[in-house]
């Protein structure tokens, strides 16, 4: 079982993340605390941000937080990697699109709808894929991935093909639109606020408590009465439903969709960013999503040379922090602070 | 064209990218074998392949198969100090964060073969020129008969590689259980070094014999890869005769796919199907199930 040891980490590391006092990890409101704390920073962002350039930046990094934050609930709890996180952000965009590009539906419909049709299909390829141990989610979704992929290039009339689809509407609210950077901005925050606090309770409650279980050894689990198939299916549809809510946000803030953003590369990327933050770790998805959304304009102005230097960094950062980037933060702030606030400055 | 022709041209075809497949699928299987992860880099090595053949071709005006034969040599050396590189230096390895690195790597090598080699197609003509071969009123490339010959040659000898040699013994024995392949003097950390220049030099050859027929270019291995490994689940992951079973099938699935329904959706049949085919046999159509215990 990979998971085993990733998830005694998980369990120590949220021990740590949440850290005030001991006793307040026990009482479990530590990390409600914390997101508190940082989402009320986050809100800060927009003010101090020099440009609306950077405010975008922002934006992309709570939409990029959703799908990595949701990746990293089914890959830390079920120990499968899914490759096709990508193809139900995709879902999530294209079904809110197409219904207000081709039938004029309120995006407040439409993203409700695309979060549905994500966690159908993740119901139907997970019915037969969570049954199985090893690598048969990954090639199932992988599979998936591709098939969708060939859907949204191919069915032109529907999606507008390679080109894309064109003017998608923007959220709006008693006729007030939701367009600028900056009022998406608001959006997006409270939505990958909620989407956290879900996870967080998730995580909290019964089922989270089943699925740690589940985690270390599902045939153990299986023996005490856990139902790990249908906790499983029960997460990878939460989950999907969770990258079709990004994918909807995406579609009516960017207002058009092109099929490449939701192809396979983006979903090895995501389950990437999962392990660079923290795989398994509840802050670490924070981290993922900075570097997701940060590094590409970093490293921009350095053109060809990008990508070889991102896969370079990224090999590196996983052979001295195969706990990721919220391992080695909480690791560094016990040793400077004697207690940390993992996640904080992000 | 009659019906009766049609078949065979479409079965020719698809058995020419099938045995690809194949060959892609075999170093899949060889590195899973070893440690247990998906290796992403496959792919690269398959488009590296035909890249620094093709450049070879142009720089050196040598024999095409010289220049394949170099190329095949090159990278089944880049896969063998990769590992000792990025894959070695892990200090506790689990197939999870070898199957990341991977990324990794196979990004790493993309970019560089981008940055050493160009974003410009290559390619080359086949071994026997662009000739065109009748074969039973199927017209055939020359060059899908040498795909064809050259990939039976490499099972076969794949196959007595790991029946009759003491390294495809070693490969084996520490395959099926590392713990007792150590306690008898077999280095783990080396069988997985083998194994990587292996799986590059099935990849190479793979990327060296396909290139004539349809060029190759920097971006041209992530799908390759990603064929080559659903070859292998289909065929029963780690299982070296499941590879040429998921890899021929896939490919004839995919050419009759294409010919009698739609080009455009060939990828989408083909997925299809076999996920069909997975569901109803988990473990390949040639794998044995596995008893996990606690």
């Amino acid at each position: 079982m990979t998971g085993m040891n990733d998830v005694m980490d998980r369990s120590r590391g949220r021990a740590k993340a949440a850290a005030p006092s001991r006793r307040a990890v026990r009482r479990f409101t530590g990390d409600h605390a914390l997101l508190g704390g940082v989402w009320l920073l986050l809100a800060a962002f927009p003010f101090v941000a020099p440009n609306d350039f950077m405010v975008s930046l922002g934006v992309l990094f709570f939409i990029n937080l959703i799908l990595i934050a949701s990746l990293n609930t089914l890959m830390g709890f079920c120990g499968q990697i899914s490759l096709s996180h990508g193809a139900f952000y995709g879902l999530g965009a294209y079904t809110s699109g197409i219904l207000s590009v081709k039938l004029g539906v309120d995006p407040w419909i439409g993203v409700p709808a695309g979060m549905l049709v994500a966690a159908l299909s993740a119901l139907i390829i997970g019915l037969p894929a969570l049954r199985l141990r090893g690598h048969y989610l990954a090639m199932a979704t992988l599979g998936f991935n591709a098939i969708l992929t060939v859907l949204f290039n191919e069915l032109v009339g529907l999606t507008g093909g390679p080109n894309g689809l064109l003017g998608v509407a923007p959220f709006s609210i008693g006729g007030l639109d939701i367009a600028t950077d900056d009022r998406v901005f608001w959006l997006v925050w409270a939505c990958g606020g909620l989407v956290m606090l879900a996870i967080l309770n998730l995580v909290k409650s019964r089922v989270g408590r089943a699925l740690s279980a589940l985690a270390t050894s599902e045939i153990g689990a299986d023996a005490l009465g856990v139902n790990c198939f249908r906790y499983k299916l029960v997460v990878f549809v939460l989950t999907a439903a969770m990258a079709g809510l990004a994918g909807g946000l995406y579609v009516h803030y960017n207002q058009y969709a092109s099929p490449e953003t939701f192809g396979y590369f983006t979903s090895v990327m995501l389950v990437v960013m999962v392990a660079l933050g923290g795989w398994g770790r509840y802050w670490g998805p924070l981290f993922g999503a900075l570097l997701y959304t940060a590094v590409p304009e970093a490293l921009r102005s350095l053109g060809d040379f990008e990508l070889f230097l991102f896969g370079l960094c990224m090999i590196l950062v996983l052979l001295f922090f195969p706990g990721g980037i919220a391992a080695a933060v909480s690791t560094l702030g016990n040793r400077l602070f004697g207690k940390t606030k993992a996640g904080g400055r992000a | 064209m009659d019906s009766a022709s049609t078949v065979l041209q479409l079965l020719f075809s698809g058995i020419g990218t099938g045995a690809i497949y194949a060959l892609v699928a075999v170093g899949f299987n060889v590195i899973f074998k070893s440690t247990d992860a998906i290796n992403f880099s496959q792919g690269e090595w398959v488009m590296m392949g035909g890249m620094v053949a093709a450049a070879t071709v142009t720089a050196s005006s040598s024999p095409v198969w010289l220049a394949c034969l170099f190329a095949v040599l090159v990278v089944t050396a880049v896969g063998l100090v990769s590992e000792r590189l990025v894959i070695l230096p892990i200090a506790k390895p689990t197939p999870l964060l070898i199957t990341l690195i991977s990324i990794g790597l196979a990004i790493c090598t993309k970019s560089a073969v981008m940055l050493t080699l160009g974003k410009n197609p290559a390619g080359y003509p086949g071994f026997a020129g662009d000739a065109l071969v009748t074969v039973a009123g199927a017209t055939v490339h020359s060059q899908t008969l040498w795909i064809l010959a050259i990939t039976a040659a490499f099972m076969v000898l794949a196959h007595l590689f790991f029946e009759k040699t003491v390294l495809g013994k070693a490969l084996r024995a520490a395959a099926a259980d590392r713990d007792a392949a150590a306690l008898v003097g077999i280095k783990a950390r080396s069988t997985v070094m083998w194994s990587f220049a292996i799986a590059a030099m099935a990849g190479a050859i793979a990327g060296t014999i396909i290139t004539p027929l349809t060029l190759t270019s920097y971006d041209a291995g992530t799908m390759l890869g990603f064929k080559g490994f659903s070859a292998a689940m289909l065929g029963g992951l780690g299982n070296l005769y499941g590879s040429l079973l998921g890899g021929l099938l896939l490919g004839v699935l995919e050419a009759f796919a294409s010919g009698y329904i739609s080009s455009h959706f060939k990828d989408a049949i083909a997925f299809v199907v076999l996920l069909l085919i997975l569901f109803w046999r988990p473990v390949g159509l040639i794998g044995k199930p596995v008893v996990e215990k606690v």
